[in-house]
């Protein structure tokens, strides 16, 4: 087992290892949902609750049903399979409890199955070997990690409409440069510590 | 971005295979245009080697799933195409992972979660969806194929200026000798992605003609 402890795993993944920022998953939802701060933030509530059950429930199946079984080769399947459909049970609960917040993600909601982070959290879990106490806590906090990106950007989105950008660099070109400034400034805590 | 990307295919359908196979590579390249399956292009892209590799799995996995989704469009019923295009995506993704397990562990183990994760590559669902459910099976494979190929290409340029500026070497082979050039290790880590990423785009979009000026 990873013999990492909890609070390095939780400031790791909001900070030095931003699942966004360092891992660079999650950038489509991340580049077209971060446009406006509401959706951001209702985007990044969704995400954190999505990756702390999925890496709960797929770390319960892959090392009680998949590896007893010798069919941890089938785990890409099962794992988005599971995804899935989890994001279809929060799909209908928004849509029962918050209409709202439902029609402002529209379309996006179902999007966050195909949201590389939430996958991505799940294979780091699997291939850092973490128990399953520490999954959780990583599943949370590269959530977290990923909505603090995400509203970052959101907020820095806001004021740029009113900067005087080049023409060619308009859109996705100055998206990624500002989001290469902030990755440049979340590299400044990789001194503090650093998480494997 | 799906409605333009529908126009383009079907104007490619009405002429030729070759109409799809240059629209995916150049004028409605996946990454450029749709800015979509960015991730991938920004993680794996510090070696030209981890970029050419991912970028072959790209092609596979986007042509082939293509090709069975196209053929499978007429009994799926709509309701479940989600599932089964994941599916569908899932197995040949499986596959490719165990066979470069088998045969290259060292990029395997480099690359990591990122052969798995191209399940969730959008271009390969975003052609299943846009493309492969209205189309006869040759064609959605050309045009997979293509939409791979686009999508390699910008990987592997973006690994080539990634790795020169970063570690001065390519394929691991020095390049730029030590005396003459100080690496710039911001250019592996992932703001280097994002810079390059963006002079990429910075650089494509200036040289353009000014026709499809007014999507953004």
């Amino acid at each position: 087992m990873n013999p990492t402890p909890l609070w390095v795993i939780f400031v790791g993944s909001l900070f030095t290892n931003n699942i966004l920022l360092a891992s660079l998953l999650g950038m489509c939802s991340f580049l077209v949902c971060s446009s406006r701060i509401d959706t951001a933030l209702g985007l990044s509530y969704a995400v954190i609750f999505v990756t702390t059950c999925t890496t709960a429930i797929n770390y319960l199946i892959y090392y009680h049903v998949l590896v007893p079984l010798h069919l941890d080769y089938l785990a890409f399947v099962v794992f988005i399979a599971m995804i899935a459909a989890f994001v279809q049970f929060v799909e209908m609960f928004v849509e029962r409890f918050s209409p709202k917040l439902y029609h402002s993600l529209g379309i996006f909601l179902p999007l966050i199955t195909v949201n590389c982070a939430i996958l991505g959290a799940v294979l780091f879990m699997v291939i850092r070997k973490y128990d399953f106490v520490q999954s959780v806590t990583f599943g949370v906090s590269s959530g977290m990690g990923w909505g603090l990106a995400i509203l970052l950007m959101a907020g820095l989105r806001d004021k740029m409409g009113y900067s005087n950008v080049p023409a060619p660099l308009r859109g996705l070109g100055v998206l990624m440069m500002v989001t290469g400034v902030i990755a440049m400034v979340f590299m400044g805590f990789a001194g503090m510590l650093n998480m494997q | 971005m799906a409605d333009n990307s529908k126009h383009a295919s079907c104007g490619g359908c009405r002429g030729k295979c070759k109409e799809t196979m240059k629209s995916g590579i150049a004028a409605n390249n996946p990454v450029l245009t749709q800015a979509i399956g960015v991730c991938s292009v920004l993680a794996v892209t510090t070696k030209l080697e981890n970029s050419l590799v991912m970028g072959i799995a790209v092609i596979v996995t986007t042509s082939l799933s293509c090709l069975f989704m196209s053929l499978l469009r007429t009994i799926t019923p709509p309701r479940i195409r989600m599932i089964v295009e994941i599916a569908i995506i899932a197995v040949f993704v499986i596959c490719f992972d165990q066979i470069l397990k088998a045969v290259y562990w060292d990029m395997s183990k480099q690359l990591g979660p990122y052969v798995g994760l191209i399940i969730t590559n959008c271009i390969v669902m975003g052609r299943l969806e846009a493309f492969a459910l209205q189309n006869p099976p040759l064609l959605s494979f050309v045009d997979g194929l293509s939409n791979g190929i686009g999508y390699a290409l910008i990987l592997a340029v973006v690994g080539f200026v990634r790795e020169l500026l970063g570690s001065g070497t390519l394929f691991g082979v020095a390049v730029l000798p030590a005396s003459v050039y100080q690496t710039n290790l911001l250019f592996v880590l992932a703001p280097g992605a994002f810079f390059t990423m963006g002079l990429l785009i910075w650089i494509i979009n200036a040289l353009k003609p000014k026709t499809a000026e007014a999507s953004h």
